[in-house]
């Protein structure tokens, strides 16, 4: 689904990781940890490519990101999930609109039963005609996963998705994903929340990848 | 909800270059509909001018009063041999004088003027051959004088020509400025919207959803503000000839000059649609260069 060949990536003040190299296998689960800054959310925005790697090759869904044409990554991020940490919105659209968006801006058809369906799981249900800038933080948060679940991801890419949420929640969340992964979604989770990490381990074959001191490496079976 | 009405919405409704668009379109509709009928006039002007003067001449016969009947007769004679004149009149003294009255006033001593009596022709549209008439007259009739008011007629056609090619360069002008304004309005707009432009790429739309979202806001927008300039310009026009009989008096044939006449009045009804078209290019174009700066 997506390969890592030896992939270094540099905002311009030296390589944040160097080397790296990854297979994101389809219906595989990783979480993705390390401290903060280590680049965890640059390593998913090189996942659905709004990131080019300083060197080294990525492929996107079978194609090298560097080939790729602009429709082709367009295409590719329709397979692809995204919950960005900053969460952003359409905020002049309703939490309803912006959760279809990637079916409506793609000229998918999208049933409002559906919709409806997965803003109740993510306990929106009453806030679906409301604009994003009234959400709270965590319901800023599940509008973004409601968003990037809707249109059934073959990957889901999610940066701290639980940041602002109660332990509930989060459980909540997170059992949504392993159903998902259930039915075939590859599903990387970037977060620092190690009981989330351990309550996932209980339900999936979870992965731990950990970035620090510019390596990627496999967390050992202390987690 | 479908793609169609997503489309519709994905950008806000608000922002000042929603009114920039509507307000130069409108503005440059309003000026184009007005160097059109500039044009058109101008060019039905040149027609009208060629038309009555192309076919029609005069020979003026200057001889003493006592030979004066015989060479025009002789005159006559040779016009009528000539091919190529349809038509030559002997004008009346009374004709001759309404015509001197417009310059001299209406008191004048005709009869003791020694007045060159004028023969009015009116040419077939292939006209005579004006040299050889010219020749035979001066052998028949040496007090004749052909004139197929050419002299007068060039510099009046080339005025009309003229201004017809001002006005349409003048029109091409509008249409480009049109799509400056427009093309800056389009990347105010995109500016604006950069989240929206970044969240529409995020969840996979194509460029041509997002440029089609824009473009189609905009050259609505255009539509609406080139129709509103459209009418209002076409009132103008219409009012024009009666505003100017009231109240300028002898201005009012010439404001009446420009203006549309019968089917004409059709002819604004084209700028709407060109302005929105290329409100469409300007804003495709500009949302393409701009969508290639967000992955
Ligand atoms: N657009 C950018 N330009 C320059 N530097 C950047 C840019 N984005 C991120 N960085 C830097 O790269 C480093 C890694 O950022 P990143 O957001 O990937 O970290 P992170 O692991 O996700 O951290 P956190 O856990 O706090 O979210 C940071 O030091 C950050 O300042
Ligand atoms: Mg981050």
């Amino acid at each position: 689904m997506i390969v890592f060949d030896g992939v270094s990536h540099d905002y311009g003040g030296g390589a944040l990781f160097r080397d790296v190299s990854l297979r994101l296998e389809g219906g595989s689960f990783h979480f993705l940890t390390g401290p903060s800054g280590a680049g965890k959310s640059t390593l998913l925005k090189l996942c659905y490519g709004e990131l080019l790697p300083s060197s080294g090759t990525i492929t996107l869904m079978g194609q090298n990101r560097r080939a790729m044409t602009r429709d082709q990554l367009a295409e590719a991020r329709q397979r692809i999930g995204v919950v960005h940490q900053d969460c952003q919105f359409l905020d002049h659209l309703t939490v309803a609109q912006n959760g279809g968006l990637p079916m409506t801006a793609t000229g998918r058809r999208l049933l409002d039963a559906d919709l409806g369906d997965l803003l109740v799981w993510v306990g929106l249900a009453e806030h679906a005609e409301a604009l994003p800038p009234t959400l709270s933080g965590g319901e800023r948060q599940r509008a973004a996963l409601a968003r990037a679940v809707v249109a059934a991801p073959s990957l889901l890419l999610a940066d701290e998705p639980t940041g602002n949420l109660d332990w509930d929640m989060s459980q909540r969340l997170l059992l949504l994903m392993i159903e998902l992964n259930r039915m075939g979604t590859a599903v990387v989770i970037a977060t620092h929340d190690l009981n989330l990490i351990r309550f996932a381990k209980a339900h999936v074959n979870a992965r731990v990848l950990r970035i620090s001191a510019r390596k990627l490496t496999m967390a050992g079976a202390e987690l | 909800m479908s793609a169609a009405a997503i489309s519709g919405l994905v950008v806000p409704r608000a922002g000042q270059s929603v009114w920039l668009v509507v307000f130069s379109a409108a503005a440059m509709g309003f000026l184009a509909v007005f160097v059109l009928a500039l044009a058109t006039s101008s060019a039905q002007l040149a027609r009208g001018w060629e038309a009555q003067l192309a076919q029609t001449a005069t020979v003026r016969v200057s001889a003493p009063p006592e030979e004066m009947e015989m060479q025009t007769a002789l005159v006559m004679e040779v016009l009528r041999t000539t091919p190529g004149i349809a038509e030559a009149r002997v004008m009346e003294p009374q004709e001759q004088a309404a015509l001197l009255e417009v310059w001299l006033g209406p008191d004048l001593p005709l009869d003791a003027l020694p007045m060159p009596r004028l023969i009015e022709l009116r040419e077939t549209p292939q006209g005579p051959d004006r040299q050889g008439l010219r020749l035979r007259l001066s052998a028949e009739a040496p007090g004749a004088v052909y004139d197929d008011h050419t002299r007068w007629r060039r510099p009046l056609v080339q005025a009309a020509a003229r201004l017809k090619g001002v006005a349409w360069g003048a029109l091409v002008l509008i249409g480009g400025v049109t799509c400056a304004i427009i093309a800056l309005a389009a990347s105010a707009s995109l500016a604006s919207n950069g989240q929206v432009i970044k969240v529409l790429r995020l969840v996979g739309a194509r460029d041509r959803f997002i440029a089609s979202a824009f473009v189609q806001r905009i050259s609505r927008l255009a539509l609406f503000g080139a129709a509103l300039g459209t009418a209002i310009a076409m009132a103008a026009l219409w009012a024009l000839p009666e505003l100017g009989g009231d109240a300028l008096g002898g201005t009012a044939q010439h404001m009446a000059g420009i203006g549309f006449q019968g089917a004409g009045w059709l002819l604004p009804l084209l700028v709407p649609p060109v302005a929105m078209g290329l409100a469409f290019l300007a804003s495709l174009a500009t949302a393409f260069h701009v969508l290639r700066g967000v992955t």
